[in-house]
């Protein structure tokens, strides 16, 4: 029984140059305790999925156009701002990109720390308070107690994304949404973050969202991984399937224009052009002006993503029909 | 030549435990930056001393303001009259006091009228966005563009002479620009992840505007606030002198300078007392405005 079902989610953007079609149809699952990683370009529409969940598109000029995403029972999409609030922090969190602007900077540390608990009436002040400093401990974040009462911008990027943590997970929700909580920092406390979040994950049983650009990260951190290109989700299997027999060419590609440590002078693979213009109805597969593979059959009619083996699905159809063999 | 090395002052570690304890909020920091500002400093303590002696001074002086002896006209500075007499003989101490604190209250609660309007309406606007924005804002457009003086005269009018009009009158005017400096602040923060982290944590627009927007506005709102105040007095004393704002026998400093003004040659203490106590305390305001705005200013913090 998944935790979470999003069943054919769109969001578009109605905006002066026309409808953005941020999210066109969009499935996947999250099962209890599971982590489930989205990756794509920027602007591939893996935050405006998860944001839309939340209630954080801002309504104009993002519209939610159809779609249902069935949280234990109750479809997020159609619930009330009050119902949301009753969910959004205490059953489902989130952390953001930036730690340098996710917190509040005239606010001293334990009195953002406590307000989950307190608005959602988990605790009083004086529980809520310990809470927050036990938090504060489990997160890592040495001296707690004398570092408690402190403002944000006396904690460095990485400890300001701690206390993000202990902020989102001091409520012990069901889901966290993890919008690139890695982008920002550098990389020996990026991998402190990601083990730090997984180590909560376990001790909590949440289940993980972890959106990310990085197929690295996602690589070490996710049971599953969505890809997504231009608002679909153009793969999608377990994370090792994914890695090792990548089924559509845009996962090929992606995973080719990781840099590696290569000698100097060797020339970074890149995907030629630009991601299409999302205004604009797309005939056929959305990646075929960039794609190496392309024959006639991807121009025309909507690839709609298939099953092939063990839950690996693509969207390419001409690895469905059997007549691309990728790597 | 090690020990002729100056040694590093350390706080006592008592000090330090402190500091650790307890954090520097943002506030503290900017205290801190405006107490270094002499100027500001300077003009904060002026403003002081002018609002108590506005205050208590007219209880203490020994001539009341609109008390006249039309033996002692225009006489100049003396041991009874320390800063001279008026046309009707009345003295200038007294009336300087008691316009300072006609003055300084115009400017006090104009500036709150134009404070509270145009903090709740810019956040408003600024907060919902969109059409409710475009309305919000196309209407303060229009409001701008009404000339003030004849707004005023069209009160004064209509309502008849009133001090309480003026204030009406004034702050209906300058929450104008408040407003538009809320919005734009509120609209930038909405955008903040800060913002957006509060929503997702289920809380209701009110206690995000309460709790999170409003001091994160309030730095901007205390800078134009101290820089109001001295504007909203130029703008008294403006329509005092066209003879618009506050009638015999009360007075204010804007009326003090018209009536020196008039007979400037005869009696120069007329104009030249009131005249620099007046623009002595708009300095004051300025440096202390601009003071506040150095040390707030959030470009110059420390991230």
């Amino acid at each position: 029984m998944a935790l979470l079902s999003v069943n054919d989610l769109r969001t578009y953007f109605h905006t002066r140059a026309g409808v953005v079609r941020a999210v066109d149809g969009v499935s996947f699952s999250v099962d209890k305790g599971e982590t489930l990683g989205i990756v794509g370009e920027s602007g591939s529409g893996k935050s405006v999925a998860c944001y839309s969940l939340m209630g954080l598109i801002p309504k104009p000029p993002g519209r939610i156009e159809s779609g249902t995403a069935d949280f234990d029972g109750q479809d997020l999409l159609k619930m009330s701002e009050k119902e949301l609030n009753q969910v959004r922090g205490r059953r489902v969190s989130m952390i953001f990109q930036d730690p340098m602007t996710s917190l509040n900077p005239y606010l001293r540390v334990e009195d953002q720390l406590i307000e989950p608990l307190l608005l959602h009436g988990l605790a009083d002040k004086a529980t809520a308070r310990k809470k927050a400093l036990e938090m504060m401990e489990q997160v890592g974040i040495q001296g707690a107690a004398s570092r408690i009462r402190m403002y944000p911008h006396e904690f460095s990027g990485g400890m300001r994304q701690r206390v993000m943590i202990a902020m989102a997970l001091i409520t012990e929700p069901d889901l966290l949404i993890a919008d690139e909580p890695t982008t920002a920092l550098d990389v020996t406390v990026q991998a402190q973050i990601l083990e730090l979040i997984k180590t909560m994950q376990q001790r909590m049983h949440m289940a993980v969202i972890f959106i990310s650009h990085d197929l690295g990260v996602v690589a070490g951190f996710c049971d599953r991984v969505n890809v997504m290109y231009a608002g679909r989700i153009v793969e999608s299997g377990a994370t090792q399937s994914i890695y090792y027999h990548p089924s559509h060419p845009y996962n090929e590609a992606l995973q080719r224009s990781i840099p590696a440590l290569q000698p100097k002078g060797h020339e970074l693979f890149t995907i030629e052009g630009q991601p299409p213009d999302l205004t604009k109805p797309l005939a056929g597969c959305s990646f075929a002006a960039r794609c190496a593979h392309v024959s006639d059959v991807c121009r025309q009619g909507n690839p709609a993503l298939k099953e092939m083996k063990d839950g690996h699905s693509t969207a390419c159809v001409r690895v469905q029909e059997g007549g691309l063999e990728l790597k | 030549m090690a020990e002729l090395l100056p040694q590093p002052k350390m706080p006592p570690a008592a000090d330090l435990f402190e500091q650790a304890e307890q954090g520097h909020s943002l506030w503290q920091d900017a205290w801190h930056r405006l107490r270094k500002n002499h100027m500001a400093v300077i003009g904060g303590i002026f403003i002081l001393i002018m609002g108590m002696a506005s205050f208590f001074g007219p209880m203490m002086v020994e001539h009341g303001y609109q008390e006249q002896n039309l033996e002692l006209r225009e006489t100049p500075p003396s041991a009874d009259h320390w800063l001279g007499t008026d046309k009707l003989g009345r003295d200038l101490l007294s009336r300087v006091l008691y316009g300072g604190r006609i003055s300084l209250t115009v400017g006090l609660v104009a500036t709150a009228v134009s404070l509270t309007i145009g903090v709740l309406y810019g956040t408003i606007s600024g907060y919902c966005g969109g059409k409710t924005d475009a309305v919000m804002m196309r209407l303060v457009d229009i409001l701008y563009a009404l000339p003030f003086t004849i707004f005023v005269i069209l009160l004064m009018v209509f309502f008849g002479r009133d001090i309480r009009l003026m204030f009406v009158a004034i702050g209906a005017v300058e929450w104008l620009t408040m407003a538009r400096i809320v919005r734009g602040q509120v609209l930038s923060l909405r955008k903040q992840e800060f913002i957006e982290a509060c929503i997702a944590l289920g809380l209701p627009m009110w206690k995000i505007i309460v709790r999170h927007l409003a001091p994160n506005v309030l730095g901007p709102v205390i800078v134009y606030s101290t820089l109001t105040i001295p504007a909203v007095m130029l703008l008294e004393a403006f329509l005092s002198f066209l003879g618009l704002g506050v009638q015999e026998p009360m007075c204010s400093w804007g009326s003090l300078i018209k009536e020196g003004a008039e007979i400037m040659e005869e009696a120069p203490w007329l104009l030249l007392f009131p005249g620099s106590l007046f623009a002595a305390t708009l300095f004051s305001l300025n440096f202390l405005g601009d003071g506040l705005r150095d040390a707030l200013d959030p470009r110059a913090s420390k991230d």
